[in-house]
């Protein structure tokens, strides 16, 4: 018998497009940032690692906390260096704050946030939250009707993070600037004095910090693969589809196979599928 | 499956350790230090387009001052010309404004206190972190610069202290933008008091939209120039040529 291949659908119905070029271009931009502004601004906390309230704050008034020394392996640079810690972040400081602008504009173009991160009421219904949670405690995180759609703990997170950490972060950023407490005097009145922006733009810093590692470990146990996959070429497998549930276990490995007419041609398919899901495929 | 998670977890924290050690590797690159340090130029050009040239630094009331204004820096030059100075109440200490000007001049406390005076409630942030409000009165450099007639060519001016780092009189200096800028003022009180030792006796400049380190203290000289090279290693003052601190402080 001739080894006559199949052909695939022109839209693949087992993988969808999810990040626009937008969403990479930041979420990569902003990584290198994120990385580098919190590793010199450990650096930088080591200079004077206590912290006040209101507007003025030194060594002899009361500090609300007093920081540990972070170590050399998380600072950059590594060695105790104020000038090199500062000029890091004050660089990536401006990489943080126009590449989120771009972003922003680009995501209400796109329709991004329109579409993916608004909150519906329905999201936020009690009932809904704790369905969420519980998805979440069970490794489940995908609608599987609508297997694009972010679910709401995903919404809260990445909104959050998009529209209060981040610019929480850049605004007390801006506000410790006595250069630009001349040019905007408002947001040093926003934050009520030097100080307590200096102390709001270490808390948000944290925040940003937990946001990033539960980040990475749900992106791990949803499956590190195709998440990464997706973020550099926009396209995401579906996880939990037919074929992908069928190529986990050999029944299924079985079944997907006498879906084709030609055994041999889609079995290369399927063999590659399978060896994904064990790799990545821990999150269903 | 564990067992994986472990050594995924494991390789993303050994990496961080590797990027971040990474970062000091890259930037030994003399390419991407000079990326990295033009940084400064486009805070400075941000900063400068986003604020009118006179726009004020916020003051504040005398009730809003720190109860106590901790000294940084030197805390007493404690050299012989220094302490004679310090033995004479500073009758004898003279301010020179020389350089770029048409009418060099040599300035006492008592002259200082001739010129049109200017008193401040400001905060004072030192690149460290913390901040401290403070009352400071002087005359503003601006007049001092304009009696000595500065050439229109001037586009700095140095500053040269009593203090030695290293063997050598501190320094600093600004452009022209803060020189001229109305809460620039040459400082000999604080807090209604004359400036004692700690904080930079008998006069120290006030530069306050910018950190710290600028506000030189224990000022001996004021240069006006059109160019820093030549003056310590040409990069505008003592922390600017030995530690990488950025000439323009506004952030």
């Amino acid at each position: 018998m001739d080894a006559t291949l199949i052909t695939l659908p022109a839209s693949d119905p087992i993988s969808i497009r999810r990040h626009s070029l937008a969403t990479r271009l930041w979420h990569w931009v902003n990584a290198v940032a994120i990385f580098i502004l919190i590793g010199s601004g450990l650096g930088i906390s080591n200079a004077h690692p206590r912290l006040y309230w209101g507007r003025y704050g030194a060594n002899f008034d009361a500090a609300w906390a007093t920081l540990p020394r972070f170590p050399a392996w998380i600072t950059i640079p590594q060695s105790y260096n104020l000038a090199i810690s500062r000029r890091w972040h004050l660089f990536f400081a401006m990489v943080l704050a126009f590449g989120l602008l771009g972003y922003m504009v680009a995501s209400l173009i796109n329709r991004h946030f329109q579409r993916d991160l608004r909150l519906r009421a329905k999201d936020l219904s009690p009932a809904h939250l704790v369905a969420d949670v519980r998805a979440h405690l069970q490794f489940r995180f995908h609608d599987e009707a609508h297997p694009g759609a972010y679910n709401p703990l995903q919404k809260l997170s990445y909104a959050g993070v998009v529209f209060v950490a981040l610019p929480l972060v850049i605004l007390t950023g801006v506000a410790l600037s006595p250069g630009m407490n001349a040019a905007w005097p408002w947001v040093l009145e926003l934050f009520g004095g030097r100080q307590s922006a200096r102390s709001i733009h270490f808390i948000a810093m944290a925040a940003i910090t937990l946001f990033v590692v539960v980040h990475l470990v749900l992106v791990i146990l949803a499956g590190w693969r195709r998440a990464l996959w997706s973020m550099i070429s926009g396209r995401w497998r579906v996880p939990g589809t037919m074929e992908d549930a069928r190529a986990e276990t050999p029944a299924g490995a079985a079944a997907a196979r006498d879906l084709s007419p030609d055994n041999g041609a889609h079995n290369t398919r399927a063999a590659g599928v399978a060896d994904d899901a064990r790799a990545g495929g821990i999150g269903r | 499956m564990i067992g994986r998670r472990g050594l995924i977890g494991a390789m993303a924290g050994g990496g961080a350790g590797l990027l971040l050690s990474g970062c000091d590797r890259v930037i030994a690159q003399p390419q991407v230090r000079d990326i990295i340090f033009r940084g400064e130029d486009m805070q400075r050009g941000l900063q400068r387009a986003l604020m009118d040239r006179d726009a004020l630094a916020p003051e504040f009331s005398a009730d809003q001052r720190s109860p106590y204004f901790r000294t940084n820096g030197t805390r007493d030059p404690g050299t012989a010309a220094y302490n004679a100075l310090r033995a004479g109440r500073f009758a004898d200490w003279r301010l020179q404004v020389d350089g770029l000007v048409a009418r060099p001049l040599s300035l006492s406390l008592p002259n200082l206190g001739q010129f049109a005076q200017r008193a401040q409630i400001t905060r004072h942030d030192c690149v460290e972190g913390w901040s401290a409000i403070g009352k400071w009165q002087g005359p503003k450099l601006g007049d001092v610069l304009q009696q000595a007639g500065v050439r229109a060519r001037a586009r700095y001016v140095v500053f040269t202290c009593a203090d030695l780092y290293g063997g050598a009189p501190y320094y600093e200096s600004v452009d022209m933008v803060d020189a001229f800028h109305p809460q620039t003022i040459l400082a000999w009180a604080l807090n209604d008091r004359f400036l004692d030792v700690g904080h930079g006796a008998p006069c120290r400049l006030r530069v306050e939209r910018q950190l710290g380190y600028k506000h030189a203290k224990y000022l001996m000289r004021v240069t006006a120039v059109d160019s820093l090279a030549g003056i310590g290693k040409g990069r505008g003052g003592y922390w600017e040529d030995n530690v990488d601190y950025d000439w323009y402080a506004g952030i």
